[in-house]
């Protein structure tokens, strides 16, 4: 019987840790209407195949990958069932009740999918543009790029991002 | 523009990660995918770790332990796929409430015994059986009722590691001299549980 010698936490600990950085990071990418589906279908896909992750793989990076896939998934079966809904998707009330910046989400949610991921995986997953380049398929140049074009529209789009925030 | 500044933009309520994880909790264990639920209750001898498989209560665990450690122990043993999950666990939490209260003299709960095996798991199985609330056995009885007269010393380790305290009754054996002998939850935990099912 071959056991493994190196140790894996418990799957609480990942979510305990990399929760809150993977729902930034599918709110940005897929919009606040879906991140709840794709947070659930990441951690969902996580836990299945957390046994065979090896023990020293960078586990954000494999959230985010996972979490990539599981975007464009969606993307696809949104635009497969491309039926107009018909009520206003967000009520004022419920606006206010997540609490959560409108124009910055709409800003975000303006960028071509690339630079969105890219800033995503960067700027709120913290990941190094090698390890984006072989998420999103493309040169690490492409992928600072990217990541850059990104930005410098959301400074143009919502420029209240430089002032400085409290972290809540 | 750091990683920091643009996450300060982007808050997240943490009633909203509760949610999701709840939304984990239930989809993982429809999914098959939950090997392991936990959660941790208060009781008269202090918090209690409750660990359960699909199969049932693996393990409970006293505060002395480390519960982090406890926790850790079993994502190697068993599995790492391990979520803090209330649900599966709410029939032994309330049996263990009932207990406590003094209204409950045995739990009525699948156990799951992949952390016992050969003699322990047989001197456990008797313990659980065989030795009934507000009674007491020594470890040479318990010896015997096991079919191995002799292996009181063997017994007193099956005890002493018993993966399911306070359920599987170990705080029930004793030397045959009357005294208390050791206990995974300490000797406070014990003489506690002793009193607790002693007749008024």
């Amino acid at each position: 019987m071959k056991r493994e010698r190196y140790f894996k936490r418990p799957f609480e600990a990942v979510v305990a840790q990399h929760g809150a950085t993977v729902l930034r990071v599918v709110r940005a990418v897929v919009g606040h209407a879906d991140a709840d589906d794709a947070w659930s279908d990441t951690f969902l896909a996580a836990l299945k195949a957390y046994q065979q992750l090896p023990a020293d793989a960078n586990i954000e990076a494999w959230l985010v990958t996972i979490a990539h896939r599981k975007a464009i998934d969606m993307t696809r079966a949104a635009s497969r069932r491309a039926i107009p809904v018909a009520d206003a998707p967000d009520a004022p009330a419920r606006e206010r009740a997540d609490a959560h910046d409108l124009d910055l989400d709409a800003a975000v949610g303006a960028l071509p999918p690339k630079q969105r991921q890219a800033v995503a995986y960067h700027y709120l997953a913290g990941l190094p543009y090698a390890e984006i380049a072989v998420i999103l398929d493309s040169s690490v140049a492409a992928a600072r790029r990217a990541a850059a074009d990104g930005i410098a529209t959301l400074r143009r789009t919502y420029p209240r991002i430089d002032t400085p925030k409290e972290s809540s | 523009m750091t990683t920091h500044d643009l996450t300060a933009h982007l808050p997240v309520d943490p009633d909203d990660l509760r949610r999701l994880h709840a939304r984990l909790e239930r989809e993982a264990q429809v999914d098959g995918l939950l090997d392991i639920a936990y959660r941790t209750v208060d009781s008269a001898v202090g918090p209690l770790l409750l660990a359960a498989t699909p199969q049932g209560l693996l393990r409970v665990a006293f505060a002395s332990e480390g519960h982090e450690v406890v926790l850790e122990d079993l994502a190697q043993r068993i599995s790492p796929r391990m979520l803090e999950a209330p649900a599966p666990l709410d029939a032994i939490a309330r049996q263990l409430d009932e207990y406590f209260t003094g209204r409950r003299l045995s739990f009525d709960v699948a156990l799951d015994w992949s952390l016992s095996h050969g003699f322990r798991r047989r001197v456990l199985g008797r313990l659980a059986t065989d030795i009934a609330y507000g009674t007491y056995a020594s470890y040479a009885k318990l010896a015997r009722l096991s079919g191995s007269p002799r292996a009181v010393r063997a017994v007193g380790t099956a005890c002493a590691t018993n993966p399911i305290p306070i359920v599987v009754p170990c705080h029930r054996v004793i030397r045959s001299d009357g005294t208390m002998g050791s206990y995974r939850g300490g000797p406070t935990a014990k003489r506690a549980l002793l009193d607790l099912e002693r007749p008024r």
